[in-house]
């Protein structure tokens, strides 16, 4: 006679394989699906780069003072910019595939690798705001929910739709002025102490203090938005009949909020997360300008001011495809908390 | 309509933001009145700090320009471009969306690829990109607004088109032999109008954020006064003059708080059965 244990191992093991399966298939699918995409941009890029005034050999002639006709015309043969339009797209969409972005002449540098010289450090700032804002948010909303039409749920909702309505970039200049200029805590821009000089622990320590201005800004929209979500989110749950039968068995009201409500409430969270990696790539433009935060948001705004319309094009491009992964891993991720999810 | 005005008047935070919104409206109206000059004259010496000389009650920015001037005319630029871009992506929004819930088919499929694709690109990344390649003008600015926030209105009004779609009465007009362009606009377009104008008004507040940003970004068209260019312009002085951020900071704050709560009263009024979510 099998033990308990044995039985439950034969039947988890065809349970496991499948679900690595459905991940597997679900992970093609979406592979497929973003392929498209990912092209119409591309192509898309390449019809707003045809339409801005002035050519790569423009700016080229521009930067140098000037050149004779002749020799602009050989460049423009040189890039392929004499070619038919329908030539230079499959070019470009060639370039494009093999992560060839062009050449930024203002940084002498590939755009490709600029960019990636510079995505760290928005990424890192996304993933704290990001961490922040759901937290804090999640909290906050659990807060508000169990407390409804209570003071406590009236100060987080006021709060919640203060922090909605400020525009990013001011908020970030309010907190330089408390908390850099009158207060003096904290380092005002920048990710590290020019000069300082640094290693290890003094390192991630610098780098901790100059990053808590610059992503507390970023996560305070995302925090109103989380707030306002999770609470909508909760009282919609509180309102199940499997809550009752929870409360019917004795459970605490701590227990019901988080053990029973809180994990189907945060379903709506997850989807939400998704949606919001574009929007937050558009806010850490503001907030990498206002703290001068290295990253790529402060690439893009120089690109602008330095009319370097292949960078901003390739940043746009490289944003896009960052979207569109997070989409994937959010699908990933809200299969793997809800079974009852089949991906099409 | 009085029932749905007495809706309305229920919710005191949108009756609030519908004041503190006539109040902005009517700095906007009041503006070339009270400041028939223009705003980026040098009036008076840089740097008064708000109070301390009357005539100007909100101070001076570094280049002796009223500040109070500014604002009262930002108001007219952040409303104007508002209220039109906002225009803008619902006409692009709703079009889209009632021909891809209406048709269906190879036309929804194609239409919603294209939203997919419009929705991937980073809505304020792609304004930037927009405006800065096309030089900015107010015009670019309302437009780049326009094109990059349609893809939610398109969304919605998919849905609500696709549910319509079946109906008995629009299978009626279909039966009488009436147009596509009239079963479209004049019957099914009333129908799903209550959830498109809430989205409507919820996006006037999110255009005047996304202006602000750019014009803060140097993107603000360099002939009109906004509230997004003067902080932008005040950044250089936070530390001397904290007022010249500071104060359209608060005016852009309260303009899109109130625009979020009438959006958020009008939720209420319009969709009754939704009000206690």
């Amino acid at each position: 006679m099998p033990s308990v244990s044995a039985i439950r191992r034969s039947h988890d093991e065809p349970c496991y394989t499948r679900a690595v399966l459905r991940i597997a298939r679900l992970l093609v699918r979406r592979f497929l699906r973003a392929i498209p995409i990912v092209l119409g941009i591309a192509v898309f890029n390449f019809l707003l780069l045809q339409l801005a005034p002035g050519d790569a050999v423009d700016v080229l002639v521009g930067e140098a003072g000037g050149a004779t006709p002749e020799y602009v015309a050989e460049l423009r043969t040189r890039f392929g910019l004499d070619q038919p339009v329908p030539v230079q797209l499959g070019r470009y969409l060639a370039n494009v595939a093999t992560l060839d972005l062009g050449y930024s002449f203002r940084h002498n540098m590939p755009v490709a690798s600029l960019i990636l010289s510079r995505l760290p450090a928005t990424l890192l700032l996304m993933a704290g705001a990001i961490g922040i804002a759901f937290t804090a948010g999640v909290l906050l909303g659990v807060t508000a929910a169990r407390n409804v039409r209570r003071p406590l749920d009236a100060i987080v909702s006021v709060v919640a739709l203060l922090a909605y309505a400020t525009p990013v970039f001011w908020i970030g200049l309010m907190l330089i002025l408390l908390f850099s200029v009158h207060l003096q805590w904290l380092p005002s821009g920048g990710m590290l102490t020019v000069g300082a000089d640094l290693a290890g622990w003094d390192l991630m320590v610098d780098v901790l203090r100059h990053m808590v201005l610059p992503t507390v800004t970023l996560a305070l929209f995302y925090l109103a938005l989380y707030t306002r979500l999770m609470r909508a989110s909760m009282l919609e749950v509180y309102g199940q009949d499997y809550v009752t039968t929870a409360r019917a068995k004795g459970a605490g009201e701590s227990r019901v909020a988080f053990h029973h409500v809180l994990r189907n409430a945060l379903l709506p969270m997850v989807t939400m997360l998704g949606l919001q990696v574009g929007s937050l790539l558009g806010g850490s433009v503001l907030v990498e300008t206002v703290f001068g935060w290295p990253g790529l948001g402060r690439l893009a705004f120089e690109a602008v001011f330095q009319r370097d319309h292949n960078l901003l094009l390739g940043i746009l491009l490289l944003s896009s495809v960052l979207v569109v992964v997070a989409n994937i891993v959010v699908d990933l991720l809200y299969a793997r908390l809800d079974p009852r999810i089949e991906l099409t | 309509m009085k029932s749905f005005f007495r809706l309305f008047v229920r919710n005191r935070a949108a009756v609030a933001g519908a004041m503190i919104l006539l109040g902005v409206l009517a700095m906007a109206i009041l503006a070339p009145i009270l400041y028939p000059d223009d705003p980026w004259d040098m009036v008076a010496e840089p740097y008064l700090a708000p109070g301390a000389n009357p005539d100007y009650a909100l101070g001076t920015d570094m280049m002796g320009r009223d500040l109070a001037a500014g604002i009262f005319h930002g108001a007219r630029v952040s409303l104007l471009i508002g209220l039109v871009a906002t225009s803008v992506a619902l006409l692009l929004g709703v079009t889209i969306g009632a021909l891809s819930g209406y048709y269906g088919g190879h036309v929804d499929r194609a239409l919603m690829r294209l939203t997919e694709l419009f929705q991937t690109i980073p809505a304020f990344l792609f304004a930037i990109v927009l405006v800065a390649i096309f030089e900015p003008s107010v015009t670019t600015i309302v437009l780049a607004i326009g094109v990059v926030s349609w893809p939610p209105v398109a969304r919605l009004t998919r849905g609500e088109f696709l549910g319509l779609r079946s109906r008995e009465f629009v299978l009626a007009c279909e039966a009488m032999g009436m147009s596509d362009v009239r079963i479209i606009l004049r019957h099914c377009l009333p129908n799903a109008a209550a959830p498109i104008i809430v989205t409507g008004s919820l996006m006037v507040a999110t255009a005047i954020l996304t202006e602000a940003g750019l014009a803060f970004l140097g993107l603000g068209d360099p002939n009109v006064m906004s509230w997004g260019t003067i902080i932008g312009a005040g950044r250089e002085v936070l530390r001397s003059a904290w007022y010249v951020c500071t104060l359209p900071g608060i005016a852009i704050l309260l303009t899109v708080l109130a625009i979020n709560l009438v959006g958020e009263g009008l939720n209420d009024a319009l969709n009754p059965r939704l009000r206690n979510r």
